[in-house]
């Protein structure tokens, strides 16, 4: 664990805010639209310093997606933002229509999701947006770990042609990822290497992770943990090697467990090498009011949940 | 070009209509007939675009989007008719492995097409989306954009009015296909959409009213939305016309919105239809 190390705390969000405005200055085509949250996104410097290539659409989500798509023929790269929420279930059938099925190159930007969204409740905290996303196709589904990769991944997907989800969240978490660390789509982090039992996590539960595995380290257990930024495509190689060695995985993510990181996984390991598997992931459950850590650990997705799903995973290997 | 060669061409189309429909026993023949005059005079006549070298990003290009995307028969026929796409290619609509969906799709390739539509309401956003974007490029291209009467029901539509009104997205012309019917009846049965020209007014638009089916009518009203481009309004044309126009009786009624012709029904059409330019 010597390798991991505090650089600093910050919210997801603010990544994407920074590496919005990095993108403005470095490509004319990036474009942004936002539906009334431009402070919650983090999207005033985008703003402020390109102004004629901001929109403010109102609350009005539907129409965004539909003009963000538009936007593309022409060849701008249009990036929408507002909460995971509107980004996806109210516009599901915009983003599947205009943007999956017709091919457009558009950045769906998405924050507050999950539980850790807080106090405003179920009403905003989508946990299957992640699902929503990832069975469409022509989408690339990517959930960075930290502020740094939030911010390296924002200015990644502009370069992808195709279109993207990108799901980030509102707490300050700590930094781990260095900030000249490469991002690359459909490459899987492996933040360490380890023989007992292969944990994959993505975006907040990457550092819950890292706190579970300093448990473990404690009690002489050995973690692979892998950040697994991008959902779709899945890097089934880092997979499939990492369980060669460790036969069994716990799998991480602030989602339902139906239809996320952890089925998508199941599908790897069943379709290759089937192994157990523990899920640490909110169960057919809409979340509540509260403060996002009290939340994390009400629904079962604290560190100490993720402890106990490794020792549970290793002893089921027999 | 003249009104008679304008007619000459839309009767073709409506031939290509009911044959492309009655050949699959599915489709949509009463929209697609009635909104024949208007496609033909906007590809034949009004719109700056190039048939023969077709690009997604239409660069200088007026572009057109097909929001009501089960009219598809009347698109297809145009776009072929106008050079897009070869015309007997037209005889594989809504077959396996067609080009030619049952929607207009992207993903095939279909020269013409930059958009998916058929689950409705979304063509209007699209389109102000690449009007902005051609203010971003300095292109100074039209939109075009037809909408259904039926689809006005869709509260999309007015979140994408909205904005363009709001922020002077004056390089769009949107055209309503009036025909006051819809799958389960009359618009104003169904859902009435109350007084469309002032609901769009009041939503800030320019608003123009239209006879979809004189050219005269048609040339002189499309003339004027032209004339209204970059003053500081979006532009609604909204075309009165008849469901099944063409194919007596397929009018008058909404049951042939989505209903193909049999064997009979199809030569009965095809009698009343000149075959000008040759059938497929």
């Amino acid at each position: 664990m010597e390798s991991i190390e505090i650089l600093g705390n910050k919210d997801t969000r603010s990544g994407f805010g920074e590496g919005l405005a990095e993108l403005g200055a470095q490509n004319e085509n990036v474009v942004a639209l936002c539906a009334d949250l431009t402070g919650s996104l983090k999207m005033n410097a985008f703003q402020n310093a390109f102004p004629d290539r901001f929109f403010q659409v109102g609350i009005a989500e539907a129409n965004m997606m539909g003009m963000a798509a538009g936007m593309t023929i022409g060849g701008k790269i249009p990036f929408t933002g507002t909460f995971a929420n509107f980004s996806t279930g109210r516009v599901y059938d915009q983003i599947r229509q205009s943007i999956a099925y017709s091919q457009k190159n558009v950045k769906i930007c998405a924050s507050h999701a999950g539980l850790t969204l807080g106090e405003d409740g179920a009403t905003h905290q989508i946990l299957e947006d992640i699902g929503m996303m990832r069975m469409l196709p022509n989408i690339t589904v990517v959930v960075p770990a930290d502020f740094n990769q939030t911010k390296q991944a924002t200015k990644a997907i502009a370069d992808h042609e195709g279109a993207v989800y990108l799901r980030f969240g509102r707490p300050v978490m700590p930094i781990f990822i260095k900030p000249d660390a490469v991002f690359q789509i459909g490459k899987a982090d492996i933040i360490q290497e380890g023989t007992d039992v292969t944990i994959i996590a993505c975006g907040h539960m990457v550092w819950k992770s890292i706190e579970a595995a300093q448990l473990l380290a404690a009690e002489g257990i050995s973690v692979e943990l892998i950040n697994m930024h991008t959902i779709k495509p899945l890097d089934e190689e880092a997979i499939l090697r990492s369980v060669a060695k460790t036969k069994c995985v716990v799998s991480a993510e602030e989602h339902m467990a139906n239809g996320g990181l952890g089925e998508a996984v199941a599908r790897v390991l069943a379709s290759n090498t089937p192994c157990p598997q523990e899920f640490i992931a909110v169960n057919d459950s809409f979340g509540e009011s509260g403060k996002p850590m009290d939340l994390m650990e009400k629904y079962g997705l604290g560190a100490s949940h993720i402890h106990a799903a490794a020792l549970k995973v290793i002893q089921r290997k027999g | 070009m003249n009104k008679e060669d304008l007619k000459a061409i839309s009767s073709q189309v409506r031939r290509d209509i009911v044959r492309m429909v009655s050949a699959v026993k599915s489709g949509h023949p009463g929209g697609s007939l009635g909104c024949a005059d208007f496609l033909t005079y906007l590809y034949f006549e009004a719109m700056n675009h190039n048939s023969s070298n077709f690009t997604m990003d239409a660069l200088n290009e007026d572009v057109f989007f097909l929001s009501n995307g089960h009219i598809s028969p009347v698109w297809y026929s145009v776009l072929a008719r106008k050079g897009y796409f070869p015309v007997p290619e037209l005889d594989t609509f809504r077959k396996i492995s067609s080009r030619l969906q049952g929607h207009p799709s992207t993903d095939k390739q279909l020269e013409g097409i930059r958009m998916a539509s058929g689950s409705l309401g979304q063509g209007l956003s699209v389109a102000i989306g690449t009007a902005q974007t051609k203010k971003l490029n300095k292109d100074k291209s039209i939109v075009y954009t037809l909408h259904g009467d039926g689809e006005l029901q869709e509260g999309q539509i007015w979140e994408a009015a909205m904005y363009a009104a709001a922020n002077k997205v004056d390089n769009l012309i949107a055209t309503i296909d009036f025909n006051g019917r819809q799958i389960d009846g009359d618009v104003d049965d169904v859902l009435s959409l109350g007084s469309l020209t002032e609901k769009w007014q009041a939503f800030g638009w320019e608003v123009l009213e239209m006879d979809g089916h004189n050219f005269d009518n048609i040339h002189n009203t499309m003339t004027e939305a032209k004339q209204k481009i970059g003053h500081g309004k979006p532009v609604v044309v909204i075309m009165k016309t008849e469901m099944g126009m063409g194919v007596d009786f397929m009018m008058g009624t909404h049951k042939w919105h989505g209903v193909a012709p049999n064997e009979e029904q199809l030569s009965d059409a095809l009698s009343q239809l000149e075959e000008t330019l040759g059938d497929y």
